[in-house]
C-alpha cells in the first residue's frame, strides 16, 4: 500500500525542483510586474513606497499616441515579416526537397543566418545599409542607380528585410522536415492520378503540411512580437518612432521616461497578446488531437 | 499483339544491377501475377511499368508503343499501393475522384462514376468519411475504388493485401477475384504470397534474384515447375527435396539416398535418358506421399511433429537427417516417434539436376 502511494508520488517528487525554480525565476518577477503595473512607480522608489493608481496606467496608454504608434509598428512588422517568411521559407523547402548531389551542403548554408547572434546580425546589416560605405548603396551607385536612404526614409522596410533574412531559415527547416515526412506513396499515387508538379503541391503537399505550417506561423508570430536586439542595434527605434517596436518602447519608458508602472502595464499588454497566440497554438494542437481521436473511434466502430 | 511487353528490362542502382534484362509478354485483359521472395525485383518491375522508377535499360511497350520515357500520368495506368496511399485530407469521394477532377471532367459524370464504383465496392455509406475514419479493409476498398474510377486500360497492384489481417485478406482476395470477372482490363499484380498468385492469376511470373524463373498458368507452374526454386516456392506445404544417386543394378535403375532405395518405372527411366551425371534431386510434394505399410517403392520416415490443421495434418518427419513433410488425412492413426512407411508415387515425382537445379521432364 505505502509503496503504491510512493510510486504514484514519484513523478511529482522528480518535478518538484523544476517547479520551485520556475516559481522563483518566472512567477515571482511576473507577479512583481503585474503588481507594479497598478502603481505610480519611479525608479528611485522601492515598490512599497509607491502609490496605488488602479488601472490608470492601462487607460493612460490608450490615450498615448506614441504607444499606439509603437503598437502599429509592431503589428506591421510582425505581420509583414511572418507572411513574407512563410512564402519564401515554404517555397524554398518545396524547391529543395529533392535528393541532388550537394543538397545537404546547400541546406546547411540556408539555415546559417538563424545561427548568428542577433546583435551580430544587427551590426552586419547596419554596415550593409550604411548610406555611403554600405554594400547596397555602393553597388547601386556603381550601377548608376543612385543611393537609397535605407535606415532613414525606409527604416521599417530595412529592418523587415533583415528579419526576413535571419528568420526565413526557421520556416524553411520546419517546412522541409514536414515535407520529408509526408507519405511517399500518397505523392506517388498523385503522380499516377495525373497530378502535375504544381497540382501535387496545391492538392497534396500543402494541405498535408498545413498543421505544421500553422504551428510554425504562430511560433514565428510570437517571436516577431518580441523582437528587440536586431532593431535596437540597427536603428534604436528611429528615426522618430518609425521602427520603435513595443519592446523598445517598454525599455525607453522604463529608463528614459522613468515610468516603471507604465512600462509594466505595457509589458502586460504585450504579454496578453503573446498569451493569446500561445493559447491559439495549444488550442489548435488540442483540436488536431481530438480530431484524430474521433477518427480512430469511428474507424474502430467501422470494423 | 501483346498488350504489355517488357523487352530486356533492366534496373541498376548505381553499379548494382537488381533486374537483369527480363522479357515478358502479357496478353490483352490478362491477369498477370509477379510473385517471388522479397528483393526478387517484382516490385521494381511494377514501379518501372508505372513510371515511378527510371528504366536503366530495355523498353516497356503498351499496345506496341514504347512508354519508358513517359511520365506516369501519360501512361494511362491506375495503381493500388500496399499501404493504400490514400490522400489523408480528402474524404472517400474526393479520394476516388481525384484523377477525374484533375482531368476537369463534368461534375455530373464524376458523381455518377463515384456512385457506381462505391456501389460495387460497398462504400456508398462511407463517401463522406476521411481515410482515418475507416477500417483497414475499407481503406483497401477505397484504394481499389480510386483505381476503378479511372477507367484506365491497365491496373497495377503492389502487394495490395499484405497490410490486412489474415481473415480480411482471404475475404478481400475473394472480392478481388470477383472484381476481376467484372472488369476486363490488363492487370499486373505483385505479391510474395503464392496463394494469392495461384488463386488470382491467369499467368504467374515467378521471379528470383532479378530474373524470371518461370511463367505460365498456375496449373502449369504447379505441375511442371521448370526448376528447383519454382518447385519449392509454389505449393504449401512446400515440396520435399531428397538427394539421391542413380544406380543401375540387374537391369533396373534405382534412386538410392540416405535410408531409401526406389526402383524406377519405365517412364521414369525414359525421363532420365537425357540426364548425364550420377546424382539427382527428387522433388516430392507432401500430398504425394501416402501412408502405406506394405508398399514396395516407399521411404521410411521418422515422425517428429504433427501439425493438426483440421481435416488434414502435416507431419514433419526425419529421413536420416533430411526434413520431409507429409500431408495426410487427420484421422490416419499415427503416433509421434514412430517409423512409418510412405509410398512414393513415381509419376508425380519431380526430378532436378543437382548442378543446374533445372527440372528433368
Amino acid at each position: 500500500m505505502r509503496t503504491a502511494t510512493l510510486n504514484r508520488l514519484t513523478p511529482y517528487i522528480f518535478l518538484a525542483p523544476a517547479v520551485v525554480i520556475m516559481a522563483l525565476a518566472l512567477l515571482y518577477p511576473l507577479g512583481y510586474m503585474i503588481y507594479g503595473s497598478f502603481r505610480d512607480w519611479d525608479p528611485s522608489q522601492t515598490l512599497g513606497e509607491t502609490e496605488f493608481v488602479g488601472l490608470s496606467n492601462y487607460f493612460y496608454l490608450w490615450q498615448d499616441a506614441s504607444f499606439r504608434e509603437s503598437l502599429a509598428v509592431t503589428l506591421k512588422f510582425a505581420i509583414s515579416v511572418v507572411s513574407v517568411e512563410m512564402v519564401i521559407g515554404v517555397g524554398l523547402a518545396l524547391l529543395l526537397d529533392r535528393s541532388l548531389r550537394g543538397m545537404s551542403v546547400l541546406r546547411t548554408l540556408f539555415i546559417l543566418p538563424m545561427m548568428i547572434a542577433p546583435v551580430v546580425v544587427g551590426l552586419m546589416w547596419r554596415y550593409m545599409y550604411h548610406p555611403s560605405v554600405g554594400i547596397f548603396n555602393r553597388t547601386l551607385e556603381s550601377a548608376g542607380l543612385g543611393s537609397v536612404d535605407w535606415l532613414g526614409k525606409h527604416a521599417l522596410l530595412s529592418v523587415i528585410i533583415a528579419d526576413i533574412w535571419q528568420w526565413t531559415p526557421f520556416i524553411f527547416i520546419l517546412s522541409l522536415a514536414a515535407l520529408q515526412s509526408l507519405p511517399r506513396s500518397a505523392l506517388e499515387a498523385a503522380r499516377i492520378d495525373g497530378a502535375t508538379g504544381w497540382q501535387q503541391i496545391i492538392h497534396i503537399k500543402l494541405p498535408l503540411m498545413m498543421p505544421v505550417l500553422i504551428v510554425t506561423c504562430l511560433l514565428r508570430l510570437i517571436d516577431a512580437f518580441k523582437v528587440l536586439e536586431v532593431i535596437l542595434v540597427m536603428t534604436e527605434g528611429g528615426p522618430g518612432l518609425s521602427t520603435e517596436i513595443l519592446a523598445l518602447r517598454i525599455s525607453r519608458t522604463a529608463t528614459e521616461f522613468r515610468e516603471l508602472g507604465v512600462a509594466a502595464a505595457m509589458s502586460n499588454y504585450l504579454l496578453m497578446l503573446l498569451l493569446l497566440l500561445t493559447v491559439a497554438m495549444l488550442a489548435y494542437n488540442k483540436f488536431q488531437e481530438m480530431r484524430a481521436d474521433r477518427a480512430r473511434r469511428i474507424a474502430e466502430e467501422a470494423v | 499483339m501483346p498488350a504489355i511487353q517488357l523487352q530486356q528490362l533492366t534496373k541498376r542502382y548505381g553499379k548494382v544491377e537488381v533486374l537483369h534484362g527480363i522479357d515478358l509478354e502479357m496478353a490483352d485483359a490478362e491477369f498477370t501475377v509477379l510473385v517471388g521472395p522479397s528483393g526478387c525485383g517484382k516490385s521494381t518491375t511494377l514501379r518501372m511499368i508505372a513510371g515511378l522508377e527510371n528504366v536503366s535499360g530495355g523498353e516497356i511497350y503498351i499496345d506496341g508503343n514504347p512508354i519508358s520515357h513517359l511520365e506516369p500520368k501519360e501512361r494511362d495506368l491506375a495503381m493500388v499501393f500496399q499501404d493504400y496511399a490514400l490522400y489523408p485530407h480528402m474524404n472517400v469521394a474526393k479520394n476516388m475522384s481525384f484523377a477525374l477532377r484533375l482531368q476537369k471532367r463534368p461534375k455530373k459524370e464524376i458523381n455518377q462514376k463515384i456512385a457506381e464504383v462505391a456501389e460495387m465496392l460497398g462504400l456508398t455509406d462511407y463517401l463522406h468519411r476521411k481515410p482515418a475514419e475507416l477500417s483497414g479493409g475499407q481503406r483497401q476498398r477505397v484504394a481499389m475504388g480510386r483505381a476503378l474510377t479511372r477507367d484506365s486500360s491497365t491496373f497495377l497492384f503492389d502487394e495490395p493485401l499484405s497490410n490486412l489481417d489474415a481473415k480480411l485478406r482471404t475475404q478481400m482476395r475473394a472480392e478481388l477475384a470477383l472484381m476481376r470477372q467484372r472488369v476486363r482490363k490488363n492487370m499486373i499484380y505483385v505479391t510474395h504470397d503464392q496463394i494469392e498468385a495461384m488463386t488470382l492469376a491467369d499467368r504467374i511470373v515467378v521471379m528470383d534474384g532479378g530474373y524470371i524463373q518461370q511463367q505460365g498458368s498456375p496449373e502449369e507452374l504447379f505441375k511442371k515447375p521448370a526448376n528447383r526454386f519454382v518447385a519449392g516456392f509454389l505449393g504449401t506445404p512446400p515440396m520435399n527435396f531428397l538427394e539421391a544417386d542413380i544406380q543401375h543394378d540387374g537391369g533396373h535403375t534405382f534412386f538410392r539416398g540416405k535410408g531409401f532405395s526406389l526402383r524406377c518405372d519405365e517412364a521414369t527411366k525414359r525421363r532420365l535418358s537425357g540426364h548425364t551425371g550420377s546424382g539427382i534431386v527428387l522433388g516430392i510434394r507432401p500430398s504425394d506421399l501416402t501412408f502405406d505399410p506394405l508398399a514396395e517403392e516407399s521411404i521410411e520416415l521418422n515422425v517428429a511433429i504433427s501439425e493438426y490443421i483440421g481435416a488434414q495434418s502435416v507431419l514433419i518427419c526425419d529421413c536420416h537427417g533430411a526434413k520431409v513433410m507429409v500431408e495426410l488425412k487427420s484421422d490416419t492413426p499415427i503416433a509421434l516417434g514412430e517409423k512409418l512407411n510412405f509410398r512414393v508415387d513415381m509419376e508425380s515425382m519431380h526430378l532436378f539436376d543437382p548442378e543446374t537445379e533445372r527440372a528433368i521432364f
